[in-house]
């Protein structure tokens, strides 16, 4: 089964303040990004994993009557921002737990966990019945 | 030979081969991660130069040297004690037996290969992608489509699959008599996982997979073929192929599902559905009745109804009666409900659900909403009946069912204001 594990960073610079974190802390959250992904390629679950960039540059996109696109740089009242996400492939919903729960982790400045909140989604992929 | 890919029946040839191939190298080499390795490089050889070469007087016999000779190369590649090896291993290059001499030994290599893949050690999705590849015969790349996971992923599955297999030192050889029936069921679910992702579709909007299904029912007559006598073999295989009858009368333009009571039956496949009822008339006469053939019998029931409401609802009760006996199954107690709707009425049936809204296994999951809203329905509560559809819409992790179950709760919705107006 499929899932999608999404990273939510807080309002603000959606960003945990990256740009002011030591170059160490910096260093740390970047290995850890890069072996969990290699982990979960290495395991034979990860579909695809993306970072997303910072909601600074991001647009909100409708069609106007005629279809064309009208883009509006103003962000809307959210909280929470979509800083990254994985799409796994599965055994079971604690499985895919267990991944976001070590997403979340993820060192922070002074290399203290961040503990950060992952959202975890199933695809609609529908598994297949049990057999008798 | 003048076309540049395989065309279809050396494909075919190719996948059949497959097992019997890597049988020959795993017994030569014993070593069934490098083997499997070994028999791709010999498969992918074959795609590339047999539409340019044409084909090899005794092809099995090609793909074994080649598939050994990838197997010399990669032993001598390896460690100074690995390479003492090759000695024999470059003698055994040269002898290939011949097609037919030691059929017994390839029926039992497939079978052996068979019980390694579908081993209770490792987790479904890497038995079914390791079951395809080293039987079925099928690329990683092909695998990885069918499954939408990237071909890097999907290979690393494989090959940890194989690293399991490795490290819990299954023997090449056939599982003894008191493990035997339990690895066999192993095989018969993964290939019945194998058929039902490609029939339920699981990945992505579309709602059948027709090249899982297509390999899921050639694997099985393949056991089939090499134990005729096993009931529950039989059955496996009559069960898929009264299911894969009614694929063409399953969706509708849109992709859009189409339950059995509404399908046309024209479009239903006779040739296969008279096959399969032969098929599960032979496996009652086998003696004792295990599950794929109580399922092959009823899906045999609806089969030959020749329309929705001359379907032996009866008969198919009495089966999943006995089923219930065998099992304690909670899906099959949901069916049984079902069934005993269409017999006694909605009340019987929705008073059967009861005892399974206090079923861990069963609670909370979106069958049981819907088959509620169904009889709800049947019951004449329609705002009960949209109620559940709602509920089963939001819990079902298929498309295709949930846009089915919501388009249900929008038809009782509407024809309910149309008798208010």
């Amino acid at each position: 089964m499929k899932y999608m594990l999404m990273m939510n960073a807080p309002r603000g610079d959606g960003n945990w303040g990256v740009a002011n974190w030591a170059p160490e802390d910096l260093k740390a959250m970047v290995g850890f990004m890069r072996r969990l992904d290699q982990t979960l390629r290495e395991d034979g679950e990860l579909v695809s994993a993306e970072g997303l960039a910072a909601p600074g540059q991001a647009k909100q996109v409708r069609a106007a009557a005629d279809g064309t696109p009208i883009t509006d740089g103003v962000f809307p009242e959210t909280k929470e921002f979509l800083a990254g996400y994985w799409i796994i492939d599965v055994e079971s919903p604690d499985r895919a737990y267990a991944i976001a729960a070590k997403a979340s982790t993820c060192p922070g400045p002074g290399g203290k966990p961040l503990n950060m909140p992952i959202e975890v989604r199933e695809v609609m992929s529908g598994p297949p019945v049990d057999a008798p | 030979m003048t076309s540049r890919t395989l065309d279809e029946d050396a494909e075919h040839l190719l996948r059949e081969l497959t097992p019997q191939v890597l049988g020959a190298v795993v017994r030569r080499f014993g070593d069934f991660a490098a083997a499997e390795d070994a028999v791709q490089d010999a498969l992918v050889a074959a795609a590339i130069q047999w539409p340019r070469e044409g084909m090899p007087n005794n092809p099995r016999g090609w793909l074994i040297q080649v598939a050994l000779r990838r197997m010399t190369d990669q032993v001598r590649a390896d460690s100074a004690r690995r390479r003492r090896e090759n000695a024999s291993a470059e003698q055994a290059d040269l002898v290939v037996p011949s097609a037919d001499a030691e059929y017994v030994t390839e029926r039992d290599d497939t079978l052996i290969l068979l019980f390694m893949c579908c081993h209770a050690s490792l987790t479904n999705a890497s038995a079914i992608a390791l079951t395809l590849r080293a039987i079925g015969g099928l690329t990683t790349a092909e695998i990885a489509r069918a499954f939408l996971v990237p071909e890097s992923t999907m290979a690393q599955r494989i090959s940890r699959a194989k690293q399991t297999i490795k490290a819990s030192g299954i023997p090449f050889s056939m599982p003894t008599a008191d493990e035997r029936d339990e690895r066999l069921r192993a095989v018969l679910h993964v290939l019945y996982l194998i058929f039902n992702e490609g029939y339920t579709t699981s990945s992505g909007p579309d709602l059948q997979r027709s090249d899982l299904t297509r390999e899921a029912i050639r694997l099985t007559r393949a056991v089939h073929r090499l134990l005729p006598n096993d009931a529950e073999v039989t059955g496996l295989l009559a069960l898929m192929l009264l299911t894969d009858a009614r694929r063409t009368a399953r969706t509708g333009p849109d992709g859009e599902l189409i339950p059995l009571t509404t399908q046309n039956r024209t479009l239903w496949d006779r040739r296969l559905i008279d096959e399969g009822i032969t098929l599960v008339t032979a496996s009652f006469a086998k003696g004792a009745v295990g599950p794929y053939q109580l399922q092959a019998a009823i899906a045999a029931l609806h089969d030959e109804a020749p329309r929705a409401e001359d379907t032996d609802w009866p008969q198919i009760l009495a089966l999943y009666g006995l089923w219930m006996r065998m099992s304690d199954n909670p899906m099959v107690r949901l069916n049984h409900a079902v069934a005993a709707a269409m017999v006694h009425g909605p009340a019987e049936g929705l008073a059967l659900l009861q005892p399974l809204d206090t079923d861990s296994r069963l609670a909370g999951h979106h069958r049981l909403a819907a088959v509620r809203a169904h009889l709800l329905e049947l019951a004449g509560d329609r705002d009960g009946a949209i109620a559940h559809y709602r509920t089963a819409a939001e819990r079902t992790t298929s498309i295709p069912e949930r846009n089915y179950l919501l388009t249900q709760a929008a038809r009782l919705r509407e024809s309910g204001e149309r008798s208010q107006a």
